[in-house]
């Protein structure tokens, strides 16, 4: 089919009804409205449910009812409505509950502003809520990608039983994009484990309730294993220009971008530098890292926060070489120039 | 009390075996307990309208957190004041089924304020079971915020006083203030006669999700010998002698003779026509050959500035889709956040051969400034060589660098003759188009077909297109 135009955040929507998504439940926030007003135009369009809850905390859990009766259900927010999501996702984590959440991030902390940042990295990637658990996170940056990775997000969600976030920010949410869309889905199994509202389902329990130690510790051993399998089978990254790569420069969505360009620029230059850019946050790509942190002179990870993903990236470097952070803040975007510098400046320490 | 109910409702499990307990005969609740009261009365009324099948009961945080053990239906565990939402999302997933939420005071009245008023508020077609023991029972004695005055709890050892916690919230007449609601009431469990009233109001609010009336709720108070630390039978007394002062019995609401039954109709279309409900079949799929630019306008990254209101963003997405007709890699990205201040507007635009990495245009090799303030602010940014096209007719100052090429064209006035001002953006889009032979004019006619919403406005956008373009063509650096 042919492109059409159109921003990250309505990709969002249009990619999650070909995906199967007939019931978004949310509540207004900026910079994510955008997504639960495409939704409230199209989704009852074709015959599905658009619901303003009175909360997050409502909505996330209307979306854990829904979920629960194995529709493919998702909301959306940005920061602020996430924090107040997490008791929700919890609870659908550990009730093994597929979803799809997308936070578009904005400033923070507290109120903050509504400009881009990726403050949320830990609160999304290392679980948000009680407990131990953790959720698969796409993080798209591009607008094909808000309306694939969407897709992927139910896919995987009903595959492992777990909700799966969208990581997005402002940026690829406001940025118009052509997008190519695909065929939609129209069959959907039942699950052996939802309820349906019949005599077949309903010996069902949707819960996270395990009073035995033992059984909890079980429990959650199981979710580990899933987490297990989920990092064997689901890592997705971008390796851009890294064969023969002498620095390494890593972000994930909108920087990725810029520092694509920084790449280029520098390849012209004749700077044997690429981009190694995670597409999903978690799984994370520990062993591309490691193999990396063999070779390479040296690692510079660029985010619009205080240093969240470096962290990981640094775990997994252990020390082989160093690593280099530059991060803005409070919903201040570096231009190309900007990074441009910084990469030049990492390439010159070893000089 | 269940246990002592000797011919069981179908709508429970013969033997609960998810009861930990040795014994699954036994309900986990202590003996004098309200609860398993209440338990039977609804599974009774299961059995009664045969809906035991298609109910999902959503069990809360509280004592009855539970309550799966014993209810042969689907069952969800809901977090604590959550029931409502959950009941809510299971209900509108599953329209067909009957959704029961089952809460206690704390869950209900404290925790779960929000999420109960607006189901209600919304007429959510559900029935909600409120259990009024003015105690938390579950977690050993705690307040309530419907512990009666004076009452000791573990967290108001010497009563609860109204000045420190407020008094006790009245659910029945809250609920039943809402539009939504078709039946609200209060019964109590102290009686045979009380009992069996209970027994009807729980009846009632069941038969009305079961002929899908809308919104039920039934406050119960109901003993809980353990948090009041009494005997079942002065439990039962207090409610009787001290609590229903508080709480009045009665109908609060019934207006279910009033209402029509809401059923919702399902509505299942094809691939094909979710494809055109979705509006992802692009207006044409019509593609246009790429004209031959010269060298030094490839690839352009273009910064388009102005007033908000005079089609800023518009033109820069007319020049996004034009370049997506001729299948460049295309980005359009408006002024956002702290960009975005004192009524300017802008927006970054690239047109490339390939992949568009950075969206965001900081050093433009394209500045359109439509007017003054926009191009005094980028004209330091726009890169040697890089070309500068202005509103003439809106800009009262010459650019001021002598390393770039300039157009300045009298867009405006340009469209005030053809009749409409607003087309200026159109005319500088052609300008800009056909100056450096970015684009052909019938890329740009197709462009309008989605750039501009309202049909009546395209001719005169084809117009603008035309003015501007010739305009364009004229001044052409040779
Ligand atoms: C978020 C959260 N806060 C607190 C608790 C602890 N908690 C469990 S039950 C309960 C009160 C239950 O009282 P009520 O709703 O009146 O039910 P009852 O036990 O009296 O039937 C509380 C505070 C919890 N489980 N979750
Ligand atoms: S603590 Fe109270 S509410 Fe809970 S089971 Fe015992 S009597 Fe019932």
């Amino acid at each position: 089919m042919a492109k059409i135009l159109l921003k990250g955040n309505d990709a969002i929507i249009r990619g999650a009804i070909l995906a199967g998504c007939r019931i978004y439940f949310g509540y207004p926030i900026t910079p994510a409205s955008e997504i639960a007003e495409a939704a409230a135009k199209y989704i009852p369009k074709v015959g599905g449910t658009f619901l303003q809850a009175e909360s997050e905390v409502a909505a996330i859990n209307m979306v854990y009812g829904a979920a629960g009766a194995g529709a493919r259900v998702m909301t959306a927010s940005s920061s602020p409505g996430i924090s107040l999501k997490q008791e929700g996702v919890s609870y659908l984590a550990g009730a093994e509950l597929p979803c799809v959440i997308v936070d578009v991030m904005r400033g923070g902390p507290g109120l903050g502003n509504i400009a881009p940042e990726q403050s949320d990295y830990n609160q999304i990637v290392k679980g948000g809520g009680h407990g131990n658990y953790k959720c698969p996170v796409l993080a798209p940056n591009s607008g094909q990608e808000m309306s694939d990775l969407t897709q992927l997000a139910f896919d995987l969600a009903e595959k492992y039983r777990t909700p799966v976030y969208i990581l997005a920010d402002g940026y690829t949410g406001q940025m118009m994009e052509p997008v190519e869309f695909g065929e939609p889905r129209t069959e959907f199994p039942r699950h052996d484990w939802a309820l349906y509202g019949d005599a077949e389902s309903k010996k069902n329990l949707i819960s996270s309730i395990y009073l035995d130690p033992d059984e909890l510790e079980e429990h959650n051993r199981k979710l580990q294993r899933k987490y297990a399998e989920i990092e064997k089978n689901e890592l997705r990254y971008e390796a851009f220009m890294l064969d023969d790569a002498e620095y390494v420069v890593m972000g994930f969505g909108i920087v990725s971008r810029i520092l694509k360009t920084v790449v280029e620029n520098l390849r012209k230059e004749g700077v044997k530098i690429g981009l190694l850019r995670p597409i999903t946050l978690f799984p994370f790509p520990s062993e591309k890292i490691s193999e990396l942190a063999d070779r390479v002179k040296r690692f510079l990870v660029v985010e619009l926060n205080n240093g969240q993903m470096v962290q990981d990236v640094r775990l997994h470097v252990s020390g082989r070489t160093p690593v280099d952070f530059y991060g803005r803040m409070g919903g201040v975007v570096p231009s190309m120039q900007e990074l441009l510098e910084q990469a030049k400046k990492m390439t010159e320490q070893d000089n | 009390m269940a246990s002592k109910v000797l011919k069981k409702p179908r709508s429970f499990y013969d033997i609960y075996e998810r009861n930990p307990s040795p014994d699954k005969k036994m309900p986990h609740y202590c003996p004098g307990c309200g609860h398993g009261n209440v338990h039977k009365f609804i599974a009774e009324a299961l059995d009664d309208f045969d809906v035991a099948d298609r109910t999902v009961f959503v069990s809360p945080v509280g004592c009855s957190v539970f309550a799966y053990y014993y209810f042969d239906t689907g069952n969800t565990q809901a977090a604590h004041g959550r029931a409502p939402a959950v009941a809510t999302g299971t209900k509108r997933a599953l329209p067909h089924s009957i959704v029961i939420s089952y809460q206690g005071d704390g869950d209900l009245a404290a925790i779960g304020t929000a999420e109960i008023l607006h189901a209600a508020n919304r007429g959510e077609s559900m029935t909600v079971f409120f259990i009024n023991n003015a105690i938390y029972g579950m977690t050993g004695g705690q307040m309530a915020p419907t512990t009666l005055i004076d009452q000791r709890t573990t967290t108001t050892p010497t009563g609860r006083s109204a000045h420190n916690e407020g008094f006790p919230i009245k659910v029945a007449e809250l609920i039943s203030q809402l539009e939504a609601p078709v039946y609200v009431e209060r019964v109590a469990l102290f009686d045979n006669k009380q009992r069996a009233r209970a027994r009807m109001a729980v009846r009632k609010a069941i038969k009305n999700q079961v002929d899908n009336l809308g919104f039920s709720l039934v406050e119960i108070l109901s003993p809980c010998p353990s948090g009041w630390k009494m005997d079942p039978v002065d439990s039962m007394k207090w409610i009787r002698d001290v609590m229903m002062n508080q709480f009045p019995l009665g109908v609060y609401k019934d207006i279910t003779k009033e209402v029509e039954p809401y059923i919702h109709e399902p509505y299942h279309p094809t691939a094909e026509e979710i494809k055109k409900l979705i509006e992802i079949i692009p207006e044409s799929d019509k593609h246009f050959a790429r004209s031959d630019v010269p060298e030094r306008y490839k690839d352009p990254q273009i910064k388009v500035a102005g007033f908000g209101g005079q089609g800023v963003l518009l033109l820069g997405a007319a020049l996004a889709q034009a370049g997506m007709l001729q299948d460049y890699h295309v980005s359009w990205l408006p002024s956002y956040g702290p960009e975005m201040r004192g009524g300017t507007a802008n927006c970054h635009v690239n047109i490339r051969e390939i992949e568009v990495g950075s969206p965001m245009v900081s050093n433009p090799t394209v500045l359109i400034a439509l007017n003054r303030p926009s191009l005094e602010k980028f004209e330091p940014d726009v890169v040697p060589g890089g070309l500068i096209i202005y509103d003439k007719s809106l800009i009262d100052i010459d650019v001021k660098r002598t390393d770039v090429e300039v157009l300045a064209i009298p867009a405006t006035k340009m469209a005030d003759e053809l009749g409409n001002t607003r087309t200026a953006n159109m005319i500088t889009m052609a300008a800009y188009a056909a100056y450096t032979g970015q684009f052909d004019k019938e890329t740009l006619y197709e462009t309008l077909k989605s750039a501009i919403k309202r049909q009546r406005l395209i001719e005169i956008n084809r117009k603008a297109v035309d003015a501007g373009y010739e305009f364009g063509l004229k001044n052409r650096k040779k």
